[in-house]
């Protein structure tokens, strides 16, 4: 199905959307509609244009295909499915996902993938082609989120300040040839040695196939590997106790 | 009984944009009119407003006043007022539409005057000063009258409505200037009144706003010392205050003003070169009560240039772009988009980080 959006508000345009009997959904001239594919299953929803706040919030499975830049919250809360943004995402990309992927081809904003979670059979993906800015992972509890730095100078971080601020969960991977300064003291930052990477080299390979990013380029610099301390990971970061 | 401003919360977000031409081409209020309208389900249509600078040509060396009337008795006290203190050159109604979803309507009038100049050189102010000090005199001791804009050759036009609407209601597509910046909503979580819409004017600088100022108080008591007074009810009127303090009467740079607003964090101003840690030392610890803090977009006009900011932790989404001699700023792509498809470029701010456009 093919529907122009132009002239749509967002009630219309996810009405139309989750009303439809087609599993493919093409939209055209997207121009800041919120919500699209929210809490959607089982279809694919290809984008051309600029779709508006919190893409795919709730998702609960199937594909969104963004040709252009997702803007704030894409993938807000989703629990499965896909989000493939050949561009950038606003701030807060995949804020408390709880499974489901996200790639985006660029970089994304401020807070990407806090409070990310997993439980039992869940466990959310991040991945980020570019840079990502402040916040990266604050508070994350489960999950992966992978930031490859690619257009990313050798001697600058591709993340922002701030990174794993009361992370207690999960894993955030860094490929960049220098460590992060200012790590928070509850995090252990470390090479990513082989049983680190063949955790990611799904993820890895399906960005490379998803965005035609070869992976010598990808492997080619050093990946860190953040995690929370495991002892009492919640110790001291706010208070003594 | 309808609750009145400062008697009740209804919270809601809001949004901004603005377009400015560094080669002073001149453009009319539809396409930021178009912008504002695909942010539209960000504004609750309790305010909404426009800045337009460069749309007064013929009238460019005199200052524009926009004034609210609450009754014609508010108006004849404010107008004696006015011609003591100034020469009337040419005053009108702002002329406006009748549209459906605004209501309630001021009288709302224009004036192009300059200082009396016997009385300016009575009061051994500089002419700004003596305009400045007179609007604040309107607003805080004529009940029923408001100076919403007094600047030369720019304009403040807001009402409570949505953004489009109050587009509708000025005839802003009558309008030409070389910088339009909008805003819609409010941010007060009150109910509103046309004079607590943005922008907020003094003199030529304006702010529209989207956050919410945690630090209203302690910046408000720091500025009310220098002669300003925040009679509006709401609290994006201190900021404009403060641009007017730091860089009209004490000379600083925007950058130096965006760094005391939005100042670094002490580690990161202990990370940086000993110049630059001296400088941001030094603004830090003497405008400490200037720090703004709390979620805040903000874009400030002025008479020749723009200047986008945000809260250093980045609490409010803000984009920016750029085609040929085009600034582009808005809290959403889509509405950059909308006046500009294709940009040269667009990217993301980062918190604290200025973003200026001045004319060529």
């Amino acid at each position: 199905m093919r529907i122009d959006a132009a002239q749509l508000d967002f009630k219309e345009l996810n009405r139309i959307i989750k009303s439809a009997a087609d599993q493919e959904i093409l939209i055209e001239n997207c121009l800041g509609q919120r919500y699209i594919a929210g809490g959607l299953a089982g279809k694919t929803v290809r984008i051309f244009g600029t779709p508006g706040n919190a893409l795919g919030a709730y998702l609960d499975g199937g594909k969104i295909i963004v040709h252009g830049n997702a803007q704030d919250a894409a993938g807000d809360t989703m629990n499965d499915g896909e989000i493939c943004v050949y561009g950038s995402a606003g701030d807060a990309a995949g804020y408390s996902m709880r499974g489901g992927r996200i790639f985006v081809r660029e970089s994304i904003g401020y807070r990407a993938g806090i409070h990310m979670k997993e439980s039992r059979d869940k466990a959310p993906v991040l991945v980020v082609g570019e840079t990502t800015g402040h916040f990266l992972g604050e508070y994350q509890a489960g999950g992966k989120i992978i930031v490859l730095g690619l257009n990313c100078p050798a001697d600058q971080s591709p993340v922002g300040p701030f990174c794993a601020t009361g992370m207690h969960g999960g894993r955030i991977y860094i490929r960049s040839n220098t460590l992060l300064r200012h790590l928070p003291p509850q995090i252990i930052a470390a090479e990513a040695v082989e049983e680190d990477m063949a955790e990611i080299r799904e993820e890895l390979e399906e960005f490379s196939r998803l965005f035609n990013v070869k992976m010598e380029k990808i492997l080619d610099r050093t990946f860190y590997v953040l995690k929370p301390d495991s002892k009492n990971p919640y110790k001291q970061l706010y208070v003594l106790h | 009984m309808n609750q009145k401003e400062g008697q009740i919360r209804i919270p809601a977000g809001c949004a901004i944009a603005g377009v400015f031409s560094r080669s002073g081409e001149r453009m009319d209020g539809s396409a930021i009119m178009e912008a504002m309208t695909v942010m539209h389900d960000r504004s609750n249509g309790l305010g909404g407003g426009f800045a337009a600078y460069g749309i007064y040509p013929e009238y460019r060396e005199l200052y524009a006043f926009h004034v609210f009337y609450d009754d014609t008795a508010a108006k004849t006290r404010c107008e004696e007022f006015l011609d003591r203190h100034f020469d009337i050159v040419n005053l009108s109604k702002i002329p406006v539409r009748k549209v459906k979803a605004i209501t309630g309507e001021p009288l709302i009038w224009r004036y192009f005057m300059n200082p009396h100049p016997g009385r300016l050189a009575d009061s051994q102010l500089e002419e700004k000063e003596y305009t400045a000090r007179c609007v604040i005199r309107i607003n805080r001791e004529f009940t029923g009258a408001y100076v919403f804009s007094s600047g030369k050759n720019m304009g403040v036009f807001k009402a409570v409505g949505f953004p489009e609407d109050v587009g509708r209601f000025y005839r802003l597509e009558e309008y030409a200037g070389h910088c339009w910046t909008a805003h819609g909503r409010y941010p007060t979580n009150t109910p509103g009144w046309w004079g607590g819409a943005h922008p907020f004017g003094l003199l030529d600088y304006t702010i529209v706003h989207n956050g919410e100022i945690s630090s209203y108080d302690a910046n408000r008591r720091w500025i009310e010392m220098f002669g300003y007074h925040c009679s509006l009810l709401t609290d994006t009127e201190v900021i404009t205050y403060i641009i007017d303090y730091l860089h009209r009467r004490l000379g600083l740079t925007l950058e130096e003003a965006a760094a005391v607003i939005a100042a670094p964090f002490w580690q990161e101003i202990e990370a940086m070169p000993e110049e630059k840690k001296q400088q941001l030392t030094y603004l830090r610890s003497n405008f400490s009560s200037l720090l703004v803090t709390g979620p805040f977009s903000i874009l400030l006009g002025y008479q020749s240039g723009m200047m986008a900011l945000n809260d250093r932790l980045k609490l409010r989404s803000m984009v920016a772009a750029e085609k040929g001699s085009r600034l582009y700023v808005a809290s959403e792509e889509s509405a950059i988009r909308k006046m500009e498809p294709q940009p040269d470029r667009i990217w993301a701010p980062a918190g604290g980080e200025p973003v200026i456009a001045a004319l060529y």
